[in-house]
């Protein structure tokens, strides 16, 4: 399942470089991105990120418990609004 | 019986499968435990000498997280999914299958038991 240790987790660089300079800068804008593949490192925390879902950007908020995971996991790309005569779906 | 880790009695089967009766040790780790022990695999677990017992415990404790803890350990797991709104902690949520597979069938060992919906045609007549 996993990726070769050697080549370290995938981070996509741009993206990265944004968020070192912004933080040189002290802003916390939101981040548009289209890089759902790149895995949230220690440096991302406290950072919001607009990630798109292929149709809009979600906000999604970095905390310390997501790191390792990729920003793709945090926005959805399906809507489920329920089947058709199905009276109560369990509240998300 | 001898007693191991707790509340765990295994029977009167070779040690190696009696081991296998805790939760968290499978039959690797069974096998690696009794070779460090230097216990004979096959020998009935009610032929354990008390030495042999603690030395099992021993090497349990030392190395394996088994039972409540380990129950603890994956609940906790994921709970930090569900909490952090990813992907896969929507899956368990739901309870719905988490690691990619399909569901428009199966999928029951998730699902649960089939919700008979009333009025539903057949698959067939919904595709035509």
């Amino acid at each position: 399942m996993g990726r070769s240790k050697k080549k370290g987790p995938f981070i996509n660089e741009k993206l990265l470089t944004k968020v070192v300079r912004q933080g040189q800068q002290g802003s916390r804008e939101p981040i548009k991105t289209w890089a759902r593949s790149c895995t949230i490192v220690p440096e991302f925390v406290g950072y919001t990120f607009m990630v798109h879902n292929g149709r809009m950007f979600l906000k999604v908020f970095v905390t310390e418990d997501m790191v390792g995971h990729k920003l793709g996991e945090f926005s959805a790309t399906r809507t489920f609004r329920g089947h058709s005569g199905v009276k109560k779906e369990e509240a998300v | 019986m001898p007693r191991i880790v707790g509340v765990d009695i295994p029977n009167d089967k070779p040690v190696w499968i009696a081991l296998t009766y805790i939760h968290g040790i499978g039959k690797f780790q069974a096998r690696r435990i009794l070779k460090e022990a230097g216990i004979q695999e096959g020998l009935r677990a009610n032929k354990l000498t008390e030495d042999e017992v603690s030395k099992i415990n021993q090497l349990i404790d030392r190395d394996h997280i088994v039972e409540g803890q380990l129950r603890r350990q994956i609940s906790q797991h994921i709970t930090r999914l569900k909490e952090i709104g990813c992907y896969r902690g929507l899956r368990h949520r739901r309870g719905l299958p988490v690691r990619g597979q399909h569901t428009q069938s199966n999928a029951r060992t998730r699902k649960g038991k089939r919700k008979t919906v009333a009025g539903k045609k057949g698959v067939k007549e919904m595709r035509g």
